[in-house]
């Protein structure tokens, strides 16, 4: 008895695991692709900076009490008139441009991301229940999904937002609006994780490993996010990634619109919209700076999510 | 004799193919139309025919893998075609099954011992987690894969150690059937004798009784007890083996045991050739369902079905022709 069990416990090594995983397809694929290592890079520094946003930034764009109307406006450093406080200049409440990005891309990657995972979650679940169960069901859904594609992901944005502003008043506070962007971001991009669940779902339950768990006497849920789950993520994880380049675009432009998140809260496309006011009086900074940043964050990720289709596509191996 | 194991009585199943929707009439498939046989404990019973006879068809209705149309399955003297879902769970313990294709029966992203432990752990037959790895660790010996392979994944075993570890998960359960749905037809021949072989040390060392789908005669002779032969949805002989092979009496019997390859070259041997192809499920032939294809077919066969009757003693086939003899034994 001791025996048996102890042949059963050799389990492989950190070392071995660590080694397979560099030995896999997947990073030489990453390795081999310099435009990939740059986006990875990019994407890694954007992402670092504004996670530690509190500890790099020179300013606290969300305290009123460091700022001073005196210094608003002021160029970047490296121009006459510029101040070594403010590396990237300060914007029209005396704000310091720099801070402001990281506060910024600290939001919009938040949104972008929880987003991206309540659309996923939402577009997973009834993909997996409308190709499991089939039928009725299935018709319900997907006619849903057709219907919900039909209108721009701006216009569903915009309704939840008013329906939200009528809800709270216009006196919302930043933790609504906070989740009033990721809902409304998140429920017009569900549909396309839906249909290839779907249809990846459809493919995998008439599968015998399916019918052997349903012999088993496993529950039908359990079949679903144990066995059929696993088997159809594969597509799911390159959408996502796509995904999140546009939920954060969508974020900006929402915020760019006006109807994202307030200036004293600012995302990069609020930054963007506070900046364009002053594009024509020559205070080209304020919207230029976290203008790169968001179309830098958005290629690198786009870029990703492109390396990561084809890596995992067998057929273009 | 004791009451048989599994009973099967009439069993129906037709599928629906289309129509239905603005009044157009809906259109059958006569997939199996009126199967019965039994079986007893620790014996197998081999259901062969071609392609689209309703072989497997029979094997999923017996699992209720699908509602059957009509008719009983009765398993230790208890119907369980007509059981809600939570009354079959415990039920679905004792009835268990390999499938024919060893890639698509394993869920590639569970490790063998996750795949094989899971009928332990959803019926709750082990004590302990040690009790767990002792009883994945037998059944690993028992379909003599090493015990290492616990650790491993699908993808790295060949077709035959998958369609072992497809047999331990099915012993798992500690089922008393198996039902095999051409558990050996995709693989290759060396290997293929293995898992028969496999097969039947387990069969004689567990006691179980089998159901072996095959449209392989060879190995059909090999390993069964009896033999059933299916046709459109019909079974047209029921015999033990030594008879079938030694006397087929059903034209259609006869037809496909001189079908079967004989590997010894020059070999001098009678083929029946049947003229035209099974006829399509959806519109079957009345009368004998094989009367279009029959040399023997007359008039009578195009009319009336012939039953299902003893010939001999354990002997049983549906044909005009064999009445005779089926009074004679009567």
């Amino acid at each position: 008895m001791a025996d048996t069990t102890a042949l059963l416990v050799t389990r492989i090594t950190t070392r071995e695991r660590i080694r397979a995983v560099l030995g896999s397809d997947l990073v030489y694929s990453f390795l081999r692709s310099r435009v990939t290592i740059a986006a990875a890079m990019v994407t890694a520094i954007i992402v670092i900076a504004a996670l530690l946003a509190p500890l790099i930034a020179p300013h606290d764009p969300y305290d009123l009490r460091q700022l001073s109307l005196l210094d608003s406006h002021n160029p970047p450093a490296w121009l006459s008139g510029g101040d070594m406080r403010f590396l990237l200049g300060t914007d029209d409440q005396g704000r310091d441009v720099f801070s402001t990005i990281l506060y910024g891309s600290r939001q919009s990657i938040a949104i972008g991301v929880m987003a991206t995972l309540f659309a996923g979650m939402l577009g997973i679940s009834l993909g997996l229940i409308a190709g499991y169960t089939g039928g009725t069901v299935d018709a319900v859904i997907m006619r849903a999904a057709d219907i919900q594609s039909t209108f721009p992901a701006i216009l569903i944005a915009m309704l939840i937002d008013g329906t939200s502003r009528a809800l709270f008043g216009e006196q919302r506070n930043e933790q609504i609006v906070f989740w009033v962007m990721v809902l409304s971001i998140g429920l017009s991009f569900w549909v396309q994780y839906a249909r290839t669940v779907r249809g990846s779902t459809l493919v995998e339950k008439n599968k015998d490993y399916v019918l052997a768990a349903r012999l088993i006497g496993i529950a039908p849920v359990k079949i679903l996010f144990r066995h059929v789950l696993p088997n159809v993520v594969g597509p799911v994880l390159v959408i996502a990634t796509i995904n999140l380049a546009l939920a954060i675009i969508t974020e900006a432009t929402l915020s760019f619109l006006g109807l994202g998140l307030p200036s004293t809260q600012p995302s990069l496309g609020t930054l963007i919209q506070i900046g364009q006011k002053y594009l024509f009086a020559g205070e080209w900074w304020i919207a230029i700076f976290p203008g790169i940043t968001l179309a830098a964050l958005v290629l690198a990720v786009n870029l990703l999510g492109d390396w990561l289709r084809d890596a995992l596509n067998p057929k273009l191996r | 004799m004791s009451a048989p194991l599994l009973e099967v009585n009439d069993l129906k199943k037709h599928f629906r193919v289309r129509g239905g929707f603005l009044g157009r009439a809906p259109a059958w498939v006569y997939a199996v139309d009126g199967v019965s046989f039994e079986i007893a404990r620790g014996e197998t019973l081999s259901l062969v025919g071609e392609s689209g006879c309703g072989k497997s068809t029979v094997g999923r209705a017996i699992l209720r893998l699908f509602d059957v149309t009509a008719g009983q399955v009765v398993l230790d003297g208890r119907r369980i075609d007509d059981l809600s879902a939570g009354a079959l769970r415990p039920i679905r313990r004792r009835v268990q099954v390999v499938f024919q294709d060893p890639f698509s029966s394993l869920n590639p992203r569970m490790r063998v011992k996750d795949i094989v432990a899971e009928p332990i752990r959803n019926f709750g037959l082990a004590a302990s987690s040690a009790d767990l790895d002792a009883r994945v660790a037998a059944l690993m010996d028992k379909v003599r894969l090493p015990r290492e392979a616990v650790e491993r994944w699908p993808h790295e075993f060949s077709g035959g150690q998958r369609q072992r570890i497809g047999i331990a998960r099915a012993l798992a359960a500690e089922p008393e059937l198996i039902i095999c749905d051409e558990a050996v037809s995709a693989l290759d021949v060396s290997v293929k004798a293995q898992i028969v072989n496999l097969l039947q040390d387990l069969q004689q060392e567990l006691g179980l009784a089998m159901l072996f789908i095959s449209h392989d005669l060879a190995v059909v002779e090999h390993m069964t007890h009896r033999v059933a032969v299916m046709y459109l949805g019909k079974i047209v002989e029921v015999a033990p083996k030594r008879r079938i092979f030694a006397a087929p009496q059903h034209p259609y019997t006869q037809a496909l045991l001189s079908a079967v390859p004989v590997p010894e070259p020059g070999a001098n041997r009678q083929r029946i050739i049947l003229k035209g192809d099974v006829p399509s499920p959806i519109n079957p032939p009345k009368g004998c369902r094989f009367h279009t294809r029959c040399p023997y077919a007359f008039d009578r066969c195009r009319v009336e079905e012939p039953k299902l009757q003893p010939t001999e003693a354990g002997h049983l086939a549906a044909c005009h022709l064999l009445e005779g003899a089926a009074s004679a034994a009567a």
